[in-house]
């Protein structure tokens, strides 16, 4: 019982972005994932790639207010990194899984099929944002990601008043909006 | 103009910054525009879509560094692999290539090393300039620096700041082993009496010199001072490869008594006039720049900057890393272990050169 109040309190942390919770989360199971890894063909590099993932996809539920887990979080991150392994030594055209001793796997379907869409999404984003070229970029990431307001905007790059930096933010915003959609087009076609 | 008032009234209807009658008209608007209607959906769609990447991107940079920090501390096994389990892990998995390799790379030998020492270049001084910060040079301009601080200097001295020495030359260095190996310019420390590191604390800490190659141009210190803390781990690593051109590198150095940052890319894998020991960067240097490592984004050192072109402007040459490999084979009575693994991948640029910046050393030679 006690174990399971203690795990409550772990994703409710992570929901928070609670660096104690998540650091409690990442010593208490990276080893494992690490050697599940390791074991079948992939780096140490690899292993803290797939693990961050992992976490990425507990914190993703946990966002959407979903503490129900159905298993311990030890069980849900071990799953979730053997399915993105397998996939991912599946696009590498490698064998599968091999000698793992029989660790009990949880049900993460749907978790990890809207974790792969946001994946898409964010790789879009990130695509889009990094063609953009400066001054564009920084003014559109201190004005809708840093949430700075026009006026800073304008004294930090140097425009003469908040109006000029407007024009030109909303000049970005549309080159944005465009190489964004671009891609969002081509993707769901 | 007018799209941007409309994207413009759109963002603060969104956001909820308009106020009662502007909204009520705004949403008639939109029910008798379609046009409208359908931009209020896309923006919508696509500031939610900015949003979860912002949180994305931080929540990422917040496990990379618990990651660093747990990996500091001992607390996870990452990111090496102790001694000879990965020694026997890297020989099972790349044994075959390294056969193949090692004996292709026999006969390539060979045959540059005779290329070699038939077209060995001999230095040209004229053309490149090495970036050593001579002091003579900043004399004038002491001279002006003095006589401003001189007017303060009488009410400063009772403070007691620890004795700062006197040196001929300034420089750029970098630890690239934790029990304190420097690794520099051979140019820097050419007929050196006494060699000095500053971290970027102001601290001098007293070092001495253990090996040159100056046809490498290369130089490694051993820092002696025992106020000298080793660190646990180094953030960055030591790439073993060529990188490829066009790539954006950064680096960090000493031409004036503070840190100094730059950016550019990887320009050619090749030197001056062809140089195959080093490469080309596009990057702002100043004397005082020598020895500075220069990084690529994942956090790996791929050069130590040398010198520059005096004839073409922004032409900066850097050794290629591989050769510190090399000077460390030839290192007799010391071993020392370079990074291979760095920890700064995913990290932001302010965050990696915030965890960079303790490694990098000022050498102070006279």
């Amino acid at each position: 019982m006690k174990q399971e109040q203690n795990e409550k309190a772990l994703l409710f942390g992570l929901a928070k972005k609670d660096r104690k919770c998540i650091e409690a989360i990442y010593k208490d199971n990276y080893n494992l994932i690490q050697a599940l890894i390791v074991n079948n063909n992939g780096t140490v590099e690899d292993a803290k790639d797939i693990f961050q993932e992992a976490i990425m996809v507990l914190y993703e539920k946990v966002q959407l207010g979903d503490f129900e887990l159905n298993c311990q979080i030890r069980t849900y991150l071990y799953s979730v990194s053997r399915r993105l392994w397998l996939k991912r030594l599946a696009q590498q055209n490698k064998f599968s899984i091999g000698d793992e001793q029989h660790f009990e796997l949880a049900m993460i379907d749907e978790d990890s099929d809207e974790h792969e869409k946001r994946n898409v999404d964010f790789l879009m984003m990130e695509k889009a944002i990094n063609s953009l070229g400066e001054p564009c970029r920084s003014l559109i990431e201190a004005f809708y990601l840093e949430k700075k307001s026009m006026q800073e905007i304008a004294l930090n790059f140097g425009y003469t008043n908040a109006d000029n930096a407007k024009t030109q933010k909303y000049k970005c915003l549309v080159r944005l909006k465009k190489l964004f959609f671009a891609q969002y087009k081509n993707e769901s076609l | 103009m007018e799209d941007n008032k409309i994207l413009e009234a759109i963002e603060r209807y969104i956001n909820g910054q308009m106020s009662a009658d502007e909204r009520m008209y705004f949403e008639q608007l939109r029910k008798t525009n379609s046009e409208i209607d359908q931009a209020v959906v896309e923006h919508t769609f696509f500031l939610q879509q900015m949003n979860r990447f912002d949180s994305r991107r931080k929540f990422k940079s917040l496990l990379n560094d618990v990651h660093i920090d747990l990996a500091e501390k001992g607390a996870i096994k990452s990111p090496r692999l102790q001694g000879n389990a990965k020694v026997i892990y890297l020989f099972n998995r790349y044994k075959r290539v390294a056969a193949i390799a090692a004996s292709i790379a026999g006969i390539t030998t060979l045959a540059v090393s005779i290329i070699f020492s038939s077209v060995a270049p001999t230095r040209e001084k004229k053309e490149i300039q090495e970036l050593v910060n001579t002091v003579g040079q900043l004399k004038n301009h002491n001279i002006k620096q003095d006589q401003a601080i001189n007017t303060i200097s009488s009410k400063v001295n009772a403070s007691g700041v620890s004795p700062a020495v006197d040196y001929r030359a300034g420089a750029t260095g970098f630890l690239i082993d934790t029990k304190g190996y420097v690794i520099t310019n051979e140019h820097v420390i050419e007929n050196a009496h006494e060699v000095y590191v500053q971290n970027t604390a102001g601290k001098d800490l007293k070092a001495k010199v253990i090996y040159t190659d100056a046809d490498r141009d290369i130089a490694i210190l051993k820092i002696t001072d025992e106020k000298f803390k080793a660190p646990s781990s180094i953030p960055y690593s030591i790439k073993q490869t060529n990188s490829s051109i066009a790539e954006p590198v950064y680096t960090l150095g000493f031409p004036r008594n503070d840190v100094v940052y730059g950016e550019g890319y990887l320009a050619a894998n090749t030197g001056f006039k062809h140089d195959t020991l080093s490469c080309q960067i596009a990057i702002a240097a100043n004397p005082g720049n020598s020895g500075g490592p220069v990084l690529n984004k994942k956090g790996e050192v791929i050069g130590i900057l040398t010198a520059k072109q005096t004839t073409a402007e922004g032409a900066v040459f850097a050794i290629k890393s591989k050769y510190i490999f090399d000077a460390i084979r030839d290192l007799e009575n010391e071993t020392l272990k370079l990074p291979t693994t760095s920890n700064l991948k995913g990290l932001e640029r302010q965050q990696q050169v915030q965890k960079i910046q303790p490694f990098v050393y000022m050498v102070k030679v006279n």
